[in-house]
């Protein structure tokens, strides 16, 4: 079989990988005091890779596909690809002088998170089996070293060691359920398998399968009751990584798991869609509860975008057990809309972190009390992320919410309305902790015995903070913005 | 003046505060007086603008949504920028920009603590736009977004310049500053409500066509009233409006946020929750909740008649209770509400105006009496009734205008808090037909009783702060009387409150065709 590439197609994939050699090539050369070169190219590599995308995006060809219809290069594959790139983008500009002050290995660094951004793209275009888990993977690997980048401290060695054996179990279900679909349909595209599953979707096997795969993804997005290793690695990471982490590396696993389900088994929502109700509703809540009693600020996120993630489910688990067919396509824009709105509101509330918690010495919700009396642009920035956060107008999470709502009335039935209630409680109980830090820093007195380090937020993580800003406030009056990115990839769902 | 009726105007009186904000924010920490002329200079601007609306108004077809626009907002769920005002919408809407100038001329003097004018000027100024929305907002989503959009600079109002005195926080059994625990339950209270509102508009877009042609806007589904009203679930959709709205008002017995955050908030916070923030739950019920659902609101009309009663009579009697005079002002909302909500379970068209002019008069007299608590309170250091007496002799300008708007407050014929009271007890008296009688007639009992009990503790606060010997406490200290800033920002009121009083036609004359095409429309005849 000969393999018909189009280059224009796989730009950005091609100079990704450009760029990480590039930046390894740089790492060995280059003496120390020039290392930030690195970080010069990783950025400008992650920017170029934006222009081919820009361009299939204004050009309106039909999706374009490779190798038998495996690759694929459709708006939905667009959309993300710009989602990670963008959410990349950001991370590392919050990475540059994070990393730089911890003086080691800069370029390795930048090798694993443009890898791991690389395998993100990649998964965006998987149409089969075996692309979908070698893109999964490259997501997951450079991040378990990541994990582990303050080798000297065993937060950050514990964090990598527990992410890596969840991950490596995670991949191991998720492949088990892979084989048996495969040994089931005598197919790897999601395609095939989908005309070869007809009229299987009872059978135990079958069963098995997709509940696998539901279970392998379900870590990867760290739902509730596969979400352990979540607050223990977000707190060990460096920040940027958990930033990383939390949007582009959870973003991954709802791409992976969307693509599955709605193209390779649409039919077996009588097994994914109770599954996956039952995922929703507990994560959301458990994920709100737990966040309601965290003092470190790091932590409280991490449940926090556990929460989010029960969250984006719910559209998800909604199509899965209604009847009505147009759903499908309403709930995939809607999963998608809000994960955009969330990376840029998530990224934003890490970046606020980093440099918040600096000036006030300290990660603990308490301790940032007074912030507004000492850094009000910061203690600003960060009330209008987590307000976002918790789906307060004008800020843009209102319309995360507000599409995460109308999925669950679209099809109406008890099942939906139970789960929009559940949604409606954990929305409320989430505002409290999200309010708890923004009253920290606004209502509570500057500790006593707080000498707050000097201002003085480096140029790239000011940038990072203010392109989350300016999205966050613009698309919370213009929710079009993000409605529009949900609105291109509904076709695929569709089909 | 094409422009202003082209929706520009409406435009720049729900969107200039926000821009007003803006500039508040450019200006320096030391120029303090740039940010209040800023501010000032926004709010007159805005309020000139509700009153040349209120001209261009046409009161021949006060019935139809004028002045309006109409422009595609976010296509995806088919939401729209759809502002204008009808009768209903325009006396809260000049009311709403009339009272922030006030309350911005109030606070030029009279800065809590911990200060920083600029930042509570801007919050200020972000209320206004939030406010102005919700009454002019003709799209369900615009209605939810400027609906909520008042929370966060109410809440940061109370948080950051609220009551420092510790309490008592109950089932959690520790005690945090009554501002920390104010602001945060007001908060959660009006979430909880919206976000179920949030669910019942959903509810009315899915059912209000085929998918394509779906709608929020609020005139377009009042068209479709027959249809959703007999939906299966319009019951449920009706519930959840319910909750947002009655919450917001708030109705016994959803109302233990208020006088928490009344009691908390600082003093032109206070005046601007009591005047205009009750109201948007109100305004919701005549709006949306009663043309779109008319056979639900039908149902549910004993329901909330009953609900209204409780709270006339809870409301009274927890005043005479108090000995904290600004949570006396508090508790007396929900009483006023309380007639304000029969008025409207009343479904007829007395009843109607009688919750407008309702609504107008309590905006103006009990947002008075929180500028005199604050004032006094200001003065004294304490609010505590039982230590105040012998307010007439001490500060009489002061003195003379608590007994002016109590007396008021507590409705007597000839001063704008009459027609509200007597209007919807009358209402009462003859409610829909096809409603229980009997109950409505007794609620019209129970609310007449709950005159006499407002008298009594309106009178009863009165002779405890104003009248006999000032106590030995304040002897030979100099007190202040009302200075130039307190009554600029009162003599308008008091002006108002007793024009209203007296030609109640003002309010009315934009009401009341408004009032009875709502009425003929949703329950025919």
């Amino acid at each position: 079989m000969t393999v018909d590439l189009d280059y224009l197609a796989l730009a950005p994939e091609i100079i990704l990988a450009v760029t990480l050699m590039l930046v390894l090539t740089l790492e060995i050369f280059l003496p120390r005091p020039q290392k930030y070169w690195t970080a010069v190219a990783a950025v400008l590599g992650v920017t170029l890779a934006a222009l081919p995308i820009i361009y299939l995006g204004l050009d309106d060809t039909a999706a374009r596909s490779m190798a038998g219809g495996s690759y694929v290069v459709d708006d939905f594959a667009l959309v993300m690809k710009g989602l990670f790139l963008a959410a990349g983008y950001i991370v590392l500009l919050m990475s540059v002088n994070y990393i730089e002050s911890d003086r080691y290995y800069q370029g390795e660094y930048y090798f694993l998170l443009v890898a791991s951004l690389l395998g993100s793209v990649v998964m965006a275009s998987a149409r089969d089996l075996i692309i979908l888990f070698v893109g999964l993977e490259l997501v997951s690997g450079p991040l378990f070293l990541l994990a582990g980048w303050r080798k000297g401290d065993a937060k950050s060695n514990e964090a990598s060691l527990k992410f890596f054996l969840l991950g490596v179990l995670s991949a191991a279900i998720l492949l088990y359920g892979m084989s048996f679909l495969y040994g089931l349909t005598g197919s790897i595209t999601f395609d095939g398998i989908r005309e070869a599953s007809v009229g299987m979707t009872s059978e135990p096997a079958f069963v098995m399968a997709v509940l696998f795969i539901m279970v392998g993804f379900a870590f990867k997005i760290s739902a509730v009751p596969f979400h352990f290793w979540a607050p223990d690695t977000y707190e060990g990471a460096p920040t940027p990584v958990t930033a990383y982490l939390s949007v582009s590396s959870k973003a991954a696993g709802f791409v992976g798991m969307l693509v599955i389900t709605y193209l390779a088994f649409p039919d077996a929502s009588n097994v994914w869609g109770p599954a996956l109700w039952i995922l929703a509703a507990l994560t959301m809540t458990i994920g709100n509860l737990t966040a309601l009693r965290q003092e470190n600020i790091v932590r409280l996120l991490a449940y926090s975008s556990i929460a989010q993630a029960g969250f984006m489910l719910v559209p998800f688990a909604v199509a899965g057990v209604s009847d009505t067919a147009s759903i499908l396509s309403e709930a995939f824009a809607a999963t998608v809309t809000y994960l955009v709105i969330y990376a840029f509101m998530n990224l934003g509330a890490f970046a606020v972190i980093i440099a918040a918690s600096h000036r006030a010495r300290s990660g603990s919700v308490s301790r940032w009390a007074g912030l507004g009396t000492y850094d009000p642009t910061l203690a600003i920035l960060g009330s209008i992320f987590f307000l976002s956060l918790a789906g307060i107008p004008p800020f843009a999470g209102w319309y995360a919410k507000f599409v995460m709502f109308s999925a669950a009335i679209a099809a109406l039935n008890v099942w939906t309305t139970i789960l929009a209630a559940i949604a409606v409680l954990n929305a409320v109980i989430a505002f409290y902790y999200y309010a708890r830090i923004v009253k920290s820093m606004w209502f509570d007195p500057v500790p006593a015995d707080l000498e707050p380090r000097e201002a003085g937020v480096a140029r790239p993580l000011q940038l990072a903070m203010v392109i989350a800003v300016v999205y966050v406030i613009v698309a919370g009056f213009f929710p079009q913005i993000s409605a529009f990115f949900g609105e291109a990839t509904k076709l695929i769902a569709a089909g | 003046m094409e422009w202003f009726a082209n929706g520009w105007g409406l435009s720049l009186i729900v969107f200039l505060p926000l821009v007003g904000a803006l500039l508040v924010g450019m200006t320096s920490k030391a120029q303090e007086e740039a940010a209040k002329w800023t501010a000032l200079l926004t709010t007159v601007v805005v309020a000139v603008l509700s009153v040349v609306a209120a001209i261009q108004f046409d009161y021949g077809s006060a019935s139809e949504f004028q002045l309006d626009t109409n422009q595609t907002w976010i296509s995806a769920i088919g939401a729209n920028f759809h502002v204008g005002i009808d009768g209903i919408s325009l006396p809260l809407l000049v009311l709403s920009a009339v009272v922030t100038v006030l309350a911005v001329v109030y606070s030029w003097d009279h800065w809590e603590e911990p200060r920083n004018p600029k930042a509570f000027l801007i919050l200020m100024l972000i209320l206004e736009t939030g406010m102005n929305g919700t009454f002019v907002a003709l799209d369900l989503v615009l209605f939810f977004i400027f609906f909520e959009l008042v929370l966060l600079p109410m809440y940061f109002m109370i948080g950051i310049w609220g009551d420092k005195t510790p309490r008592e926080v109950p089932l959690l059994k520790m005690t945090t500053e009554t501002r920390l625990y104010a602001s945060i339950k007001f908060f959660l209270f009006t979430l909880f409500g919206s976000a179920f509102m949030l669910l019942s508009f959903l509810g009315l877009y899915f059912n209000s066509g085929p998918v394509g042609s779906r709608t929020f806007d609020i005139p377009e589904l009042i068209s479709q009233a027959p249809a959703l009203t007999a939906l299966p679930i319009a019951g449920w959709i009706f519930a959840g409006m319910f909750l947002g709205f009655a919450v917001k008002v708030p109705m016994w017995p959803f109302h233990t946020w208020l006088p928490d955050a009344h009691t908390a908030a600082p003093t032109v916070g206070s005046v601007l929750l009591a005047a205009i923030l009750l109201k948007l739950g109100s305004y919701g019920f005549i709006r949306i909740a009663i043309p779109i659902l008319p056979e639900q609101a039908r149902q549910w009309a004993p329901t909330i008649a009953i609900l209204a009663v409780i709270g006339i009579i809870y409301g009274s009697l927890a005043c005479l209770a108090q000995t904290d005079m600004k949570r006396l002002i508090a508790f007396s909302s929900v009483g006023h509400m309380g007639f304000v909500m029969l008025g409207i379970a009343t479904l007829t068209e007395v009843g109607i105006n009688a919750a407008i002019i309702g609504m107008v008069a309590h905006g103006i007299i009990t947002g008075m009496l929180f500028f005199l608590a604050g004032s006094m309170s200001h003065r004294y250091h304490t609010r505590d009734m039982a230590r105040l007496g012998g307010n007439l002799k001490l500060m009489p300008k002061i003195g003379g205008i608590l007994g002016f708007t109590a007396m008021a407050s507590l409705g007597l014929p000839g001063l704008a808090g009459f027609w509200g009271e007597f209007m919807s007890l009358l209402g009462a008296y003859r409610p829909l037909e096809g409603l229980p009688l009997g109950l409505f007639q007794g609620s019209m009992v129970a609310g007449a009783i709950g005159t006499v009990l407002t008298a009594g503790y309106m009178l009863w606060m009165l002779q405890q702060v104003n009248l006999g010997e000032p106590s030995e406490e304040w002897e030979g200290q100099e007190f202040h009387d009302a200075d130039k800033y307190e009554m600029t920002a009162w003599v308008p009121l008091l002006v108002a409150t007793l024009v209203i009083g007296v030609f109640p036609k003002i309010v009315f004359g934009a009401t009341t065709d408004a009032v009875s095409e709502l009425v003929a429309k949703a329950f025919g005849g």
